[in-house]
Order: structure tokens, then sequence, then C-alpha cells
């Protein structure tokens, strides 16, 4: 069974046409992979599927807009699965 | 239909918002300006105004889920299939439904038949924004006001 974080890859890799391999947990997914607005729309549909979740990216880009937050703090990869994996536990719970 | 204006929707037959559903008619007219170009001698409705039309009776089903508190804009045609040609006249049904509803965003799936005849179908994807000024969010209020009230007559 895939990972968290294999799977993300896998749902980025596609939608956004970047080679799997130039996406590893440290990157950021904005100012690393070079992802925008629209295209993260698309992984967050992918993710939300996938795993059955509702990742809360209002609530996310709020905080970043008040700078309650950095873009680190949630999109880089090893974060954003962390993340993942607490919606997951949460509606498991 | 008031294809200059994208006023594409004229009734919503079915609507239920917490299930993501709206069912709505749209009568092609006779006569448009946008015929003229498209085509002269062979007027069709042009394929975008479909993709609009889909979207349109995507954002009022979205509006109504929201309760006309934030609006939802197109943010991505993730696929369309133009099956076969519209032309002045014909009545057209043009469904939509909630495909994922998403924190800030929504994706449905809609498409357009004509007398039982498939035209048209798309997937859709929606930002959902606060609307820029209260004339925007006025302006849905009424026209969704028209085209519901439109059902009852």
């Amino acid at each position: 069974m895939a990972t968290t974080f294999e799977a993300v890859a896998e749902i980025i890799s596609e939608t956004s046409d970047i080679p799997l391999d130039e996406i590893t947990p440290e990157k950021n997914a904005f100012t690393d992979l070079g992802i925008d607005s629209l295209d993260f729309l698309d992984i967050a549909f992918a993710i939300d599927k996938n795993f059955g979740i509702k990742i809360p990216l209002e609530k996310w880009t709020e905080e970043l807009n008040e700078n309650k937050a950095s873009v680190d703090e949630y999109f880089i990869l090893s974060k954003l699965c962390a993340r993942i994996d607490e919606l997951i536990a949460a509606k498991n719970a | 239909m008031l294809l200059e204006y994208f006023q594409m929707i004229d009734v919503v037959e079915e609507l239920d918002p917490d299930n993501g559903r709206i069912v709505a008619r749209a009568e092609v007219p006779m006569e448009s300006t946008v015929f003229e170009g498209h085509f002269p001698g062979s007027p069709l409705v042009p394929g975008v105004l479909l993709i609009e039309t889909m979207a349109q009776a995507s954002g009022f089903m979205l509006l109504s889920r929201l309760k006309f508190e934030k609006m939802p804009f197109l943010a991505n045609v993730t696929s369309a299939k133009m099956r076969t040609f519209v032309e002045p006249g014909e009545i057209l049904r043009v469904e939509a439904e909630l495909e994922h509803d998403g924190s800030g965003f929504a994706a449905t799936k809609a498409r357009i038949s004509s007398g039982g005849k498939k035209i048209c179908d798309s997937k859709l994807m929606f930002r959902i924004m606060p609307f820029p000024n209260t004339t925007l969010k006025n302006n849905m209020l009424d026209r969704f006001s028209q085209i519901s009230h439109s059902s009852a007559g």
C-alpha cells in the first residue's frame, strides 16, 4: 500500500506534469515545484477523493493572506502529508 | 437565452441544493447577432456558449447551496465534449450535479440534451470566493429569482 507521500507525489506528477523523481518530501509545492493555485485546486480535488477527506484549503488560504501562517507550514510536501494523515485519523476516529 | 448578454438559463425546473442537483431549460433564440458570425448561412450556438450554459446551471446550483453568501467562479473546464450541433429555436435541457464539495472550490458534472438527444457534457471546477461587490450579489439574486419564478408559471 502506498504511503501518503507516495500517493500525493503520484497525484502531483499526474495533475501538474512534473516528473515523479523531482517530487521529494522537502519540496514546497508552490515555490519549489512551481505549482500555481489553479493547479493546486486539481491536486486538492484528487487528494480529497483519494483519501476521502476535505483539505481545509479555504482556511489555509485565509491564514496565509492574513500572515498568520507561512506557505512552508502547509505546502512543504512532508508537512502537507502530515496534515493529510491528521485529517484521515480524524475521519476514522 | 439572451446570448449577447450571457443569460443562458431561462427556467430552473428542478433544484435540490442539498443533494447538489439542478435541471434547467434554455431556449435558443431564432435570431441573435452571435449567429451572424457563427456561422454565416449556417447558424449554430458556439460550443463555448454551451460550456457557459453548463457552467451557469452548475453556478446557480452552487449559489443555492451557498445561500448566495459566496460566488462560484468558473476556474477549470476539466473536460468538454460537443456531440452535435445546436441550431436556433432548439429547447435545451441543462442538468448539473455536484461531483465534489471541496474547501473553497467545487467540482460539477453537467450535460445538455434536446428532445432526449445528447448534445454535450462537461466536467467543471469552480473557485468559491466572496462576492467582489454587492452589485454582483444583488444581480445574481435578481437573476435567480427571475428564472426560478418562471418555473412556477
